[in-house]
């Protein structure tokens, strides 16, 4: 009986050594990587200020052409910094980018934009621009500010829409299979509820994660979805660059 | 294990030992892993085989098929490391925009790899215990496939361990559109229901004045990926950064991950660096989700 305790007692500290390990071995692992992006980070910030003056000649000529409409995100904790906002705005402006959509989950950005428009000579609304479903082609900056609320609930918001319409239409005894609603109907839908917009070709990420944070699902079907990292270390380089690769991007659209 | 030894004429035997020996390899590697917190659902666009068949100089659709490989070999590393939800991007409805023999040669792969998987006794998904849903517009595909799905869908449906969706026919924006229109149909029914009780006195409230008939919560229960949680981590490879019309309405908090490897050559490294990178942002990832709620 003995025997047989102090082997439990054996096996457990043979496990809780083996956990110690593993944790250790983890963290060791994560530190590493810490390391090895912090690394990555510091040539990133080299090459930016590289492309900056001018010394990486392939990204002095930028197709900003091909950008019809930009989208940024930025963490809602960050987009009270509207300087940074405003600053971005003005490297985005000198770069030719016409249209931007401005977006954050919680809406900062909606309440900071009459500051943000005042501030960016001849900047206007988009909405005020937007007509036909076509990205219109003027010299004026045009911004849009999204949120949260242009989402799902939107969404939700635009289904109400179309439900209205289908009771009215008096449809309601057609074959319960078939498809009543098509993508332009919606997209008509989600614009008379204040949600329409078009679909942005590039959407930055400022944050400190790759990821949408909730942006308007029904206009990224194929936009390309770059992470620029934290906005207190947003660079004019890493702007160009990220610009550049969209620009060399081909899409097949599923063919 | 790669797909490598699929050619290298290895002899059976030797095959084993290998697929042990990395298995114990795996084992040492998840065991670490295991420590921090582990994704729930990861959802993955398979995007590259076509190029991996041209630049293999490989015969039409042999890419496929290869593909088809890796993905079984994906489900199992993620069985082992104890991912409950996978999800993957079979097939898109954008993808019947491909020449016809093109599209056939798909749904032909498809239908031959679930008659497969149903005459096999010890079938990989019996045995690691993976349930297959698919997810998509099934109304789009042949009266074949659609029972062969169907079929594999009740053969595992008492698996537990493993979810496994395959989203083929599939766009984000026609499940929304689908979402819609079952709602509608689902209030529709309801309402007319309660006018042949009230005897025709209800009225219709106008939406926009606070008073929406359909709610977010009821669209959101028609979704097809209603049945399972919203994805940890998406990885998509060939290098591309998008989304390509798959899960946007699910992808919110979601970490996209991007390898320039070709699908066909995805390995049990990627997963690891992909879960790896999940621990690193996992905390600021929760906070978003708790946010929203």
């Amino acid at each position: 009986m003995d025997f047989k305790k102090e082997t439990r007692i054996l096996y457990c500290w043979i496990a809780q050594i083996g956990n110690l390990l593993l944790r250790s071995l983890w963290r060791l692992i994560h530190v590493i990587i810490n390391l090895c992006y912090l690394t990555l980070g510091i040539a990133k910030a080299f090459e930016s200020y590289l492309i900056s003056w001018g010394i990486l000649r392939r990204y002095k000529s930028l197709q900003v052409a091909k950008l019809r409409y930009l989208a940024i995100v930025v963490e809602s904790k960050d987009a009270c910094q509207t300087s940074k906002i405003i600053e971005l705005l003005q490297w985005l402006a000198d770069v030719g980018v016409k249209h931007v959509c401005l977006y954050d989950m919680e809406g900062i950005l909606k309440k900071s934009k009459d500051f943000i428009l005042e501030e960016l000579d001849g900047a206007i609304l988009f909405g005020e621009a937007y007509e036909n479903n076509e990205i219109p082609d003027q010299a004026q900056m045009t911004l849009e500010f999204a949120s949260f609320s242009d989402g799902k609930e939107a969404v939700a918001k635009a289904a109400n829409v179309l439900f209205m319409k289908y009771l009215k239409s008096g449809a309601t005894d057609q074959n319960q299979e078939e498809a009543i609603f098509t993508e332009s109907q919606m997209a008509e839908a989600l614009k008379t509820v204040g949600s329409g917009g078009p679909e942005p070709d590039l959407l930055l990420v400022y944050g400190p994660a790759r990821c949408h944070l909730g942006f308007p699902a029904w206009r990224m079907r194929y936009t390309e979805i770059i992470h620029m990292g934290p906005l207190k270390s947003m660079k004019y380089g890493s702007l160009i660059k990220a610009i550049y690769k969209f620009t060399m991007v081909r899409q097949n659209y599923g063919k | 294990m790669t797909l490598h030894m699929e050619k290298g004429g290895i002899s059976r035997s030797a095959r084993r030992s290998l697929w042990k020996l990395s298995y114990l390899q795996r084992k040492c590697i998840f065991s670490v892993l295991s420590v921090g917190r582990l994704p729930i659902h990861i959802a993955f666009i398979m995007d590259g085989n076509r190029r991996y068949g041209e630049q293999r100089n490989l015969k039409e659709g042999a890419g496929h098929k290869a593909g088809y490989l890796a993905l079984m070999l994906m489900v199992i590393y993620c069985c082992e490391l104890g991912i409950k939800y996978i999800t993957a991007y079979a097939f898109s409805i954008d993808n019947f925009k491909r020449g016809p023999d093109k599209v056939q040669y798909i749904m032909d792969l498809m239908l031959e790899k679930i008659e497969l998987e149903l005459s096999k006794k010890d079938s990989l998904f019996s045995r690691y215990g993976v349930k297959v849903h698919f997810s998509g517009n099934m109304e789009l595909l042949s009266d074949p496939i659609k029972d062969a799905a169907k079929r594999l869908m009740v053969a595992t449906a008492n698996n537990s361990n493993t979810l496994l969706t395959v989203c083929f026919a599939y766009t984000s924006r026609n499940e929304i559109l689908h979402a819609i229109q079952e709602t509608c149909q689902e209030k529709l029914a309801q309402i007319q229901l309660q006018e042949s009780i009230s005897e025709g006195r209800i009225s219709m409230c106008n939406p926009g004045q606070g008073n929406d008939v359909l709610k977010l919560a009821d669209i959101e229960k028609h979704m097809y990926m209603a049945i399972a949680p919203d994805p940890d981590i998406i990885i998509r490879t060939s290098g591309e950064n998008r989304l390509s019309n798959f899960l946007l309405w699910q992808s919110a908090n979601s970490c996209l991950i991007s390898f320039s490897q070709l699908w066909p050559g995805i390995s049990c490294w990627h997963l690891v660096w992909a879960v790896l990178n999940f621990q690193r942002n996992h905390y600021y990832l929760e906070k978003k989700k708790k946010k929203q709620i």
